[in-house]
């Protein structure tokens, strides 16, 4: 390759990084503002021209979340929602996705297509007969009541993930703990799973990001208790916006995702990448 | 330690495939056997059935005398090597070796201990905590065989196993996996579809077409004395020379083409029943090292080539000559591209290094009569008397 066509490339890629860098303001400077504005007191929130920078430093508006308003155990209720219908999508997709990557089966193609489909359903349609439902179930307030619809939600899409994970585990790694002398189910926890687990670290972060922010289904269900995005939306009074509390505990909130996403990164990046180069 | 025997043994597949067809087959303890044949042969299912892998269609199949048709792999007591290794790739080598004795419960230091003795046969001791994926093919081949042999099993089955590796490579690990095999020395059935190493490492060797046995036997035997077409075709490499031909008056000569080729009285002496065959059309087979760039002063029995191709290999020329017969091309033997690059009538000789010939050239070659092979052009059978001579 001659200097020319070198030089040709480091423009491209310098072009390529220039792009990311402005993708990566437009989606991280809502979030500086966001996190910076949550330790500014409130009469600093309105001012113009508006401060870059708090000062001084407050931690008022923290404190207020989580006294004045009942944040803790919103958190609280968004922990547990959230964690047991990841869990159960983790639990019910690993199995179907084992049976629809790897097993003999008829009618797979049509499950897998009405799964798409189910998967595309907008909610507000079922949220009217799933709250008749719920309310005769006298689940309507109750953890159960959002667990198990965001598990059926959000199964479809992880089983996808899974199933297309575990198609592109060879058929000798199953066969070999066959030989080793490992029976199905032994098989399934020490080969598939351990083989997989990008995968489900992948199926695992978009369920539980997508229970930690779901709003409609848990305004409309579970109004006595609350969820993080319901909680937040319904800080203040009719004559009063607390923004800078409402900031702090958007903050609070992000945070989970935040640190999930980074510790997972490497296996969220090669779970969504696998069978796209994965021979 | 065990023997495997297999009796009428049939596979049909759920479409109708008639995979393997009446496989007799008998693995003394401690044997090598090799399966070798072109790909779609059945020897991979023949395996795969040996392990319990595949279900048996019909048929009797014994490991150690015991019948174990609907065995699982486990009861089998077989240990298996597959051509793309397939170890556990989130596993270490050292548990990737143990796994196997993990799942039959036997104490953790028992485990190591044998772990570590497998890793010393196979050289792998300063690779036990690695991941499979941080090792060469060369490691992981040589882990996938520990995995086999911690297990001390009575079978020991290996399909493909160096197809994997580079040329090189694979000539070292051929004479490590003999090494191993005779070490551990228990019954082991080995498929691949490259001759040679069918030939370099079996004890005996089934060569097998289109899902049945076309000939069991000792690799020289199957060298020497091909029971048919296919298998004189199959095996040895560069391959058999093969020419359709008309067998002369009391069987003293056979014509080639144009040339006429004189045999002695030994020839028909010692097949006698080649002399239903006066007259009539055979398969005349001749390995390449059978013929010889004719002396000046030669007088015995000479076939005359167009050379078309001289290639030297320093301690022997290859020469690709045509003659004016009709070259038999034995179907499934060589894959179909190769076939379509053979020309008319074309054969190979190896002679001699600085013999004088080059392409353009009419080469006498004197024929090696006594290794001369026949066949019935309809049966595509050996015409012999008596099977051992």
């Amino acid at each position: 390759m001659g200097a020319r066509a070198r030089r040709g490339w480091r423009k491209v890629i310098n072009g390529v990084n220039f792009s990311a860098f402005i993708v990566v303001l437009f989606v991280g400077l809502p979030l500086y503002w966001l996190i910076i504005s949550s330790f500014k007191t409130p009469s600093a929130l309105g001012d113009s021209p508006p401060q870059y920078w708090p000062n001084p430093w407050s931690g008022a508006n923290y404190s207020q979340a989580f006294n004045q308003y009942d944040f803790g155990s919103y958190f609280i209720n968004s922990v547990i929602v959230t964690l047991c219908a990841t869990a159960l999508v983790l639990i019910f997709g690993t199995m179907a996705g084992y049976a629809l990557g790897r097993l003999p089966m008829r009618g797979k193609f049509t499950l897998m297509v009405a799964l798409l489909i189910i998967s595309l359903f907008p909610e507000i349609a079922v949220i009217a007969p799933l709250y008749t439902l719920l309310k005769d179930l006298g689940w309507l307030n109750s953890y159960q009541g959002l667990i198990i619809p965001y598990t059926a939600f959000n199964l479809p899409f992880a089983i996808w993930i899974l199933r297309n994970y575990m198609l592109g585990i060879p058929q000798e790694m199953e066969e070999t703990a066959r030989v080793d002398g490992a029976g199905p189910l032994r098989t399934v926890w020490s080969i598939i799973i351990p083989m997989a687990l990008p995968g489900l670290f992948t199926a695992g972060i978009f369920c539980f990001t997508a229970c930690w922010t779901e709003f409609l289904m848990a305004l409309t269900f579970n109004i006595n208790l609350k969820t993080i995005p319901v909680g937040v939306a319904t800080f203040g009074t009719a004559l009063e916006v607390p923004y800078g509390t409402i900031f702090a505990a958007s903050v609070v909130a992000v945070v989970p995702i935040g640190v999930l996403v980074f510790i997972f990164r490497k296996n969220i990046i090669s779970g969504l990448t696998s069978g796209a180069v994965k021979g | 330690m065990a023997t495997v025997s297999m009796d009428k043994v049939n596979k049909v597949y759920e479409n109708g495939f008639h995979a393997v067809k009446d496989m007799d087959m008998e693995v003394a303890d401690g044997e090598f056997m090799v399966l070798v044949g072109p790909s779609g042969c059945g020897k991979t299912t023949t395996l795969r059935m040996v392990a319990g892998l595949e279900d048996i269609t019909s048929g009797t199949l014994r490991i150690g005398g015991k019948v174990v048709n609907d065995g699982t792999p486990r009861e089998r007591d077989i240990a298996m090597v597959f051509q793309n290794y397939a170890l556990y790739p989130h596993m270490t080598v050292a548990e990737n070796i143990g796994f196997a004795l993990k799942l039959r419960h036997l104490p953790k230091d028992q485990i190591r201990a044998k772990v570590t003795e497998a890793a010393k046969i196979l050289d792998l001791t300063e690779w036990l905590d690695r991941k499979p994926g941080q090792l060469s093919g060369g490691q992981r081949q040589r882990v996938a065989m520990g995995r086999a042999i911690v297990r001390e099993p009575s079978v020991f089955l290996m399909d493909e196993p160096l197809s994997n590796l580079d040329a090189k490579l694979r000539v070292q690990m051929r004479a490590e996996v003999q090494r191993i095999q005779r070490r551990i020395n228990v019954a082991t059935i080995y498929v691949t579809h490259d001759q040679i190493e069918a030939m370099t490492m079996g004890d005996r060797v089934i060569v097998m077409r289109d899902g049945t046995l076309q000939q069991v036997d000792t690799p020289q035997t199957l060298y020497d004395r091909p029971d048919n077409i296919f298998v004189a075709a199959f095996i040895g490499s560069p391959a058999m020379n093969l020419y359709d031909a008309v067998l002369g008056e009391d069987a003293r000569s056979i014509k080639l083409g144009s040339q006429q080729v004189d045999l002695p009285d030994t020839v028909a002496i010692k097949r006698p029943a080649l002399r239903s065959y006066i007259g009539q059309d055979v398969v005349v087979g001749m390995r390449p090292e059978h013929l010889r760039a004719a002396p000046p002063d030669y007088t015995g029995p000479t076939l005359v080539g167009n050379v078309e191709l001289v290639e030297s290999l320093g301690s022997e020329l290859v020469v690709h000559f045509t003659i004016d017969a009709n070259r038999v091309l034995a179907e499934g033997a060589v894959d179909k591209d190769e076939a379509a690059a053979v020309k008319d009538g074309e054969g190979v000789a190896r002679v001699e290094a600085r013999t004088p010939v080059k392409p353009g050239d009419k080469l006498p070659f004197a024929v090696d009569i006594k290794d001369m092979q026949f066949f019935d052009t309809q049966t595509d059978l050996a015409i012999r008397t008596c099977p051992e001579e």
